[in-house]
């Protein structure tokens, strides 16, 4: 399977999920923003980080990069795309997730292992995976999710939120919610479930002894599920 | 010419800076602030000499780049 990670200026976990990614089997190449085609990869993944220095809004100058329609047209014809962290504040500000990633709700920034649900198995990110509740980490300042009351119904009815933050035992409470996001609203797929955005690092979760390999179970379910 | 742009966070969107701002406020004894909401300031010089089509096309750059119409306004002034 042949993925690709595109990188911005200031993407800073795009060799982390280059590392990741390699070790479960995908053929990876890095591309830079500047190009205007992306190989032929069966995955695009947009990587974390503080693209543009996150200038104007999270993701928003990303999403108006060269590389983007691309990526763009490569997730209306049905590829898998990927967006972690400032990924998935990309992916919002292109459209292709709903809704908008704010400032986390006590204006810290959040880093640390949390523990989310998985939300919806029928799609290729998630189906057969092996844990329900996977120990991940998070690192960012806007992890906030918010959307209109509109799309959050369209959100919940066609099963579209992919993780919600809990604790260890599977308890989605205010507690147990980093940032203040909507319904605890850790990751969403778009109305095909091809496109995926969610705070939480798996590419920092694949190492037995740094980490913890809930990240693997990630990565090596994907890659079964494509094959 | 230069085209003056105001982005707001909608009404009801959590703030939580201008809420930060409020409340350093009302440690320095301004004590009668009800709410402080922050947003942007944007000063576009546009190469056009006819003010409704500048602010036409400034119109059209906050709906796709400077304003996320999910959770902010913008005015142009």
């Amino acid at each position: 399977m042949k993925s690709s990670v595109i990188i911005f200026p200031g993407s800073n976990c795009d060799r982390d999920m280059h590392v990741a990614l390699t070790k479960f089997g995908f053929k990876n190449t890095m591309v830079w923003h500047n190009d205007q085609l992306i190989p032929k990869s069966d995955l695009i993944v947009l990587p974390g980080g503080f693209s543009y220095g996150d200038y104007l809004r999270c993701g928003s100058i990303a999403s108006k990069s060269k590389i983007i329609k691309s990526v763009i047209d490569f997730a209306h014809s049905g590829g898998l795309v990927l967006g972690i962290c400032n990924g998935f504040q990309i992916l919002t500000e292109t459209g292709l997730l709903t809704g908008i990633l704010q400032q986390n709700k006590y204006l810290n920034f959040i880093c640390k292992n949390v523990f989310v649900k998985v939300k919806d198995k029928k799609n290729k990110f998630f189906k057969n995976i092996k844990k329900d509740i996977l120990e991940l980490h998070i690192a960012h300042n806007e992890g906030n999710f918010f959307c209109t009351d509109d799309e959050l119904k369209n959100l919940e009815d066609n099963n579209q939120i992919a993780a919600t933050y809990c604790n260890s035992e599977g308890l989605e409470n205010d507690e147990n919610n980093p940032n203040g996001a909507i319904k605890n609203i850790a990751g969403i797929f778009n109305k095909n479930k091809n496109v995926l955005g969610m705070m939480p690092h798996p590419e920092r979760m694949i190492d037995e002894y740094l980490s913890g390999e809930d990240g693997s179970l990630f990565f090596e379910n994907l890659l079964g599920n494509m094959k | 010419m230069k085209i003056k742009v105001i982005v707001t966070l909608k009404n009801g969107v959590l703030d939580p800076q201008g809420k930060a701002i409020q409340q350093t406020l009302n440690g320095m004894n301004f004590s009668n602030i009800n709410e402080v909401r922050q947003g942007k300031f944007f000063e576009i010089n546009v190469n056009e000499n006819n003010e409704e089509k500048a602010k036409g096309q400034v119109e059209e750059m906050c709906k796709k780049l400077l304003a996320n119409l999910v959770i902010e306004d913008y005015k142009i002034i």
